[in-house]
């Protein structure tokens, strides 16, 4: 068997430059995303909060086990439009280099160092052989005694993007119009959760329910201990079905 | 007396003050009863308000050292900030622990005023085992003496000047009766606005 055939063939990048000096690889990933389901994320006075909307394939499929709003680090949670496959390949390496950081830190990693690690993996994706870019944009949410709370957007490239308020995937164009009317520096974490809501509304494809969105916060209000050191500090908090509940009933 | 740990010979004291720490040390460098040099200073600066010390293997300090200052370039490059004594702290240990076994010969102690200005101390062992003191931390050739010294001397809330008299006479009185230590001190007392650096003369023999 000649040496080609194997593995050689395909070891090359499989992202290179078209002439014009676009990566189409990295344009057909974020093609990738743009179909995904919607996700946003807003900034609020001391609190961020993120959310998405959740769709079973099938009404037969067991909603419960689906999760779209993953927790990192008790002070960091992410959501990603795109491929789910994707997402839980990064959900792991982010888990990892946050405990890492832990290790040697003995603290949990400020939401601006984790999203660089987040984004290196992401643009390895586009440089290394045999591999393509990642399917997914991600919106992280966190919170750290530096910046107080953050909120980032990464792609596909590996590029990031610290925002006041983003969304991302199928709606992203009308939700960002959305959310720039109604965006405004002051907003309490409520007000917050009832704009991500209102965003998400917008262009929704059925009926939303506790069952169909996912909501992720975390701020000055979700203040618990971190770890066994006592120390409090805020927390990353998936909200409930019945708190998701109440706030569609407001 | 063919002990690695006390080759080099040396000893290294923390006080927590009110509103402000002092640390100190001695400035001896030996190769076991003979005295090499008489200006070894063995803190290091850290950040403004946060100083490291270091006593044990001459070799391993220095090897430290710039460890130590490579990972802090690249903490205070990669998040735009100076790193915390508690934080730093934990640097200490994890740095330590990486080589468990084949150790560094040296014993740290931390001092420094965190970002609101809170007295922090802190001491490990060769391995990284830390020790959050709430009055004092010591360590080298003498630290069984300074113990001694500063479980009479120090006492709470003292202000910078108060803690700088406890401080240097716990370590003179201690390197009196240590003959791998002296050859004059080093004190500096760390406050919120400045840090007090004295260098004191002790006795040349």
């Amino acid at each position: 068997m000649s040496a080609g055939a194997g593995e050689s063939a395909y070891s090359f990048s499989l992202t290179t430059f078209s002439p014009s000096g676009k990566l189409v690889q990295i344009e057909h990933a974020l093609a990738a995303v743009s179909q995904g389901t919607t996700s946003l994320g807003i900034k609020a006075s001391n609190a961020i909060v993120i959310a998405t909307e959740k769709r079973a394939p099938s009404p037969l499929v067991d909603d419960t086990a689906l999760e779209k709003v993953s927790v990192i680090c008790p002070n960091i949670g992410i959501v990603y439009s795109g491929m789910g496959p994707d997402f839980r390949v990064l959900i792991a390496k982010a888990r990892k280099s946050a405990q890492a950081y832990w290790k040697i830190y003995g603290e949990y990693p400020p939401t601006r160092v984790l999203v660089q690690e987040i984004a290196t993996v992401m643009q390895e994706a586009t440089q290394s052989g045999g591999v393509r870019p990642f399917g997914v944009s991600l919106l992280v949410a966190g919170y750290d005694s530096a910046r107080g709370p953050s909120l980032y957007q990464v792609d596909p490239s590996g590029s990031y993007f610290m925002w006041k308020a983003s969304a991302i995937g199928k709606n992203m164009t009308n939700a960002k119009t959305f959310l720039e009317k109604r965006y405004n520096d002051d907003i309490s974490l409520e007000d917050a959760i009832h704009t991500a809501l209102l965003t998400l509304k917008e262009g929704f494809e059925g009926q939303m329910t506790e069952k169909t969105i996912e909501i992720g916060i975390i701020g000055t209000s979700t203040v618990g201990p971190v770890g066994g050191s006592g120390l409090k500090a805020p927390l990353f908090k998936k909200l409930t079905e019945a708190e998701i509940k109440d706030y569609l009933a407001l | 007396m063919s002990d690695i740990t006390t080759l080099n010979g040396g000893s290294c004291i923390a006080f927590k003050g009110k509103n402000c720490v002092a640390i100190a040390c001695d400035l001896r460098l030996g190769n076991q009863a003979l005295t090499v040099a008489c200006n070894r200073d063995k803190v290091f600066k850290i950040t403004d308000k946060t100083y490291l010390g270091m006593t044990g293997l001459a070799s391993d300090v220095d090897t430290l050292r710039s460890a130590f200052r490579y990972r802090l370039n690249m903490y205070r490059m990669k998040e735009e900030r100076e790193i915390e004594p508690e934080t730093f702290a934990h640097l200490v240990s994890s740095t330590l622990y990486e080589k468990r076994f084949g150790p560094y010969f040296i014993e740290p102690i931390i001092a420094g005023l965190n970002s609101n200005n809170e007295p922090f101390i802190a001491a490990a062992d060769l391995i990284g085992c830390l020790n959050f003191a709430k009055d004092f931390v010591v360590t080298g050739t003498a630290s069984d003496k300074l113990f001694g010294m500063a479980e009479g001397l120090w006492e709470p809330d003292l202000g910078p000047e108060e803690l700088f008299e406890s401080i240097s006479q716990a370590l003179l009185g201690a390197l009196e009766r240590d003959a791998l230590s002296g050859w004059g001190a080093i004190v500096r007392v760390i406050t919120p606005d400045k840090v007090i650096e004295r260098t004191l003369q002790s006795r040349q023999d």
